[in-house]
């Protein structure tokens, strides 16, 4: 009994421990961007390796994402006479919830375990304490780029998510399944608020992105440094990036949709 | 690689540039200046700030405000008319109206025959509170029960 | 002006040492790494540590080189104590210290070229031509002038290692630190980097620190050795001195010999207990 209670306690403290590493870790990030902005490749790189590499899969599964939307929503409504208004229903779906939230997993899934990796393979590798001992610092150098390529990038893949969702969604529903083009743009257009709905969609996916990238780019760093904390370290960035999305999310629609 | 970046970056703008204006209402949104006047209902059901004002189905301003009046207990609702709207009889009569059989409510205006018009800060003096659905209900089983 | 020094015997020195160690002490994890050392890393001399293996001997590159700050003692680096150093006095002070990492730690995104660059480019506001010169010469001066277009992954690990050498080299430090540079090196390789070390030194008037476990390829170029165990500097003095010692902790170590007062057996019970004693 003893023993699990100390046992707890520890474990409490380490968690403490971690997020104290974690927010320090972050001020050094912030304050790092100072040299982002002095040298800009940096920046343009890690975009294209967060950013153009994971629309893929972004676009794909937007695409699908909304397709099923329009059909589940479509049988659902159909019962109601209202299918009228399943270009509604599709459209806040996605921008209000399913854009920012499902990018955000995919890119906690793909974009984030690869920083992780590449961060906690540069530090087995001593490449970041060779950085140090060069004088290079190497959050400034490493980190900090990537921070912000993360960060820029998730509005844009959940916005391309949301807009392969609808045109999927409207291939669906006016296309295979008989809805009216011009209701389904039309009922959209006059329901569908671009600050309460499309704004408050982007302020999570940027509140995503800022949160994802950091436990991606912090569980690299803090890795143990061998073959197996680095793999440890990536699983446990997917696991608590998406369970803090989720969790974000749930306390950003309380605060947002009223 | 630098080409793809911004293939990317573009992309994404012109997605956001398409949800805002062919999925969200900001291509319909109407910024034009407006000039308030009020009215007073008893009861304005469901009614909420940034309802339509609607006189013959047209859109003509928005509700801008809602407030309550403690001293004659009723509801204090301000109309933003669009300023194009400027020939507004001043004894034009004010409803909420419900969209559809279950939808959002709105504001509705009937034009009076008043040569004078409606200007800032002019109130509305008729007015038609909105329909409640329960006290429909229960004046139907109350007219019911009373032929019976 | 220093005096050429004609055999490595001589240890008198009229500068000061390079990198004054004194009552280091360190714990990690529980364990005592350094317990009290004292050492002086004279200037323009190859200065080599030795030990077993787990004494802490990367960890003291670490404590030189301001990574890891000691729980009590001082070291100084040309006269100034590393931990007590800003940021970014620090960092004007790691540009003046090479460190050659036992893996090479070479930018594995960046050809042998860029990585040789790297400091020039971070540090130095050298124009190109000027620039491809200079590092051209590094890789010359390390024999892999041929090289430089691979990518560290082609890279065998001698051949990693004397780019790093090179990179290390590249801002002309007056230190430079080696981490185990003969691990498991094949005989050529080893023989290469020996010779490379031992000029580089004497060429460019370094003071180079040398951490390592191989016995004879580390006395044959070191002018000075410390030997260290258990948290403490056991003997020091030049390579022949140590080899001859009396000690018999030193004898061992130096000639390696398998049972001493290190021994070869770990701890365990009487073996006759253990095959005929009670049934467990």
């Amino acid at each position: 009994m003893k023993a699990a209670l100390a046992r707890l306690g520890s474990a409490t403290l380490d968690s403490v421990g971690t997020l104290g590493r974690a927010a320090l870790l972050l001020l050094r990030i912030l304050e790092g961007q100072a040299e982002v902005a002095r040298k800009p490749r940096l920046l343009l790189e890690q975009l294209f390796s967060v950013g153009v590499l994971t629309v893929l899969i972004v676009a794909v599964s937007g695409l699908f994402v909304g397709m099923v939307l329009s059909l589940q929503g479509y049988y659902v409504l159909s019962q109601f006479a209202a299918e009228s208004t399943l270009g509604v229903m599709v459209a806040a779906s996605l921008l209000r919830e399913l854009g920012p939230v499902v990018t955000a997993l995919l890119f906690a899934g793909r974009a984030g375990s690869a920083l992780t990796a590449e961060i906690g393979l540069m530090k087995a590798t001593e490449q970041l304490s060779g950085l140090e001992m060069m004088a290079v610092d190497p959050v400034r150098r490493v980190l900090a780029p990537r921070f912000l390529a993360g960060f820029l990038a998730m509005p844009l893949l959940a916005v391309l998510f949301s807009t392969l969702g609808v045109l999927g969604g409207w291939f669906v529903g006016v296309g295979l399944l008989g809805v009216d083009d011009g209701t389904w743009w039309g009922q959209m257009q006059a329901r569908i608020d671009w600050s309460e709905d499309l704004g408050n969609g982007v302020v999570k996916s940027l509140v995503f992105g800022f949160v994802c990238t950091w436990i991606a780019v912090f569980r690299g760093y803090d890795c143990v440094p061998t073959s197996a904390g680095v793999s440890r370290a990536t699983t446990r960035t997917v696991v608590h990036a998406s369970l803090a999305v989720l969790g974000l999310d749930f306390v950003l629609t309380a605060l947002m949709f009223r | 690689m630098e080409i793809a970046v911004g293939a990317f970056v573009a992309a994404g703008f012109v997605a956001l540039f398409f949800l805002a204006m062919q999925v969200s209402n900001l291509g319909a949104l109407d910024t034009s200046e407006t000039y308030e006047v009020t009215a007073r209902f008893d009861n304005i059901g469901s009614l909420k700030v940034k309802a339509p004002v609607t006189m013959a189905g047209v859109e003509v301003g928005r509700v801008s405000g809602i407030g309550f009046d403690q001293e004659r207990y009723q509801a204090v609702v301000t109309l933003a008319i669009y300023e194009r709207y400027d020939r507004i009889p001043d004894d034009t009569f004010a409803k909420i109206l419900t969209a559809g059989l279950l939808g959002e409510q709105y504001v509705g205006l009937d034009p009076g025959g008043s040569e004078t018009y409606l200007e800032q800060g002019d109130e509305i003096e008729i007015t038609q509170s909105a329909m409640v659905l329960e006290e429909v209900i229960g004046q139907f089983i109350f007219g019911k029960a009373k032929e019976e | 002006m220093r005096e050429s020094m004609s055999t490595a015997e001589r240890r008198e020195e009229t500068d000061e040492p390079l990198v004054r160690i004194r009552d280091l002490h360190f714990r990690r994890g529980g364990r005592t790494i350094f317990e009290g050392v004292d050492m002086d890393i004279p200037r323009g001399r190859v200065t080599a540590i030795m030990g077993p293996s787990g004494t802490g001997k990367t960890t003291l590159l670490k404590l030189i080189g301001g990574q890891l700050a000691p729980d009590r003692g001082t070291i100084e680096v040309d006269g100034r104590n590393v931990h007590a150093l800003s940021r970014r006095a620090l960092y004007r002070l790691r540009t003046r210290m090479g460190m050659l990492f036992q893996s090479g730690a070479l930018l594995t995104d960046l050809d042998v070229f860029e990585n040789v660059a790297f400091p020039l480019r971070e540090h130095t506001r050298l124009n190109e031509p000027m620039l491809r010169k200079l590092v051209l010469l590094k890789l010359e001066a390390v024999g892999l002038r041929g090289a430089r277009h691979l990518m560290p992954a082609q890279l065998s690990g001698g051949m990693a290692r004397r780019v790093a050498l090179a990179r290390a080299m590249a801002l002309d430090p007056m230190m430079i630190l080696y981490d185990e540079p003969f691990t498991g090196q094949d005989p050529i390789s080893m023989g290469v980097l020996v010779k490379l070390i031992r000029r580089l030194n004497d060429a460019a008037r370094l003071t180079s620190i040398l951490v390592s476990h191989d016995v004879q390829e580390t006395c044959a170029i070191a002018d000075w050795v410390y030997v260290i165990s258990d948290g403490k500097v056991i003997e020091s003095g030049p390579p022949r001195r140590l080899l001859e010692s009396g000690s018999e902790w030193t004898r061992q170590f130096m000639h390696g010999l398998p049972d001493g007062p290190v021994p070869f057996h770990y701890p365990a019970p009487d073996l006759e207990r253990d095959l005929f004693g009670e049934a467990a």
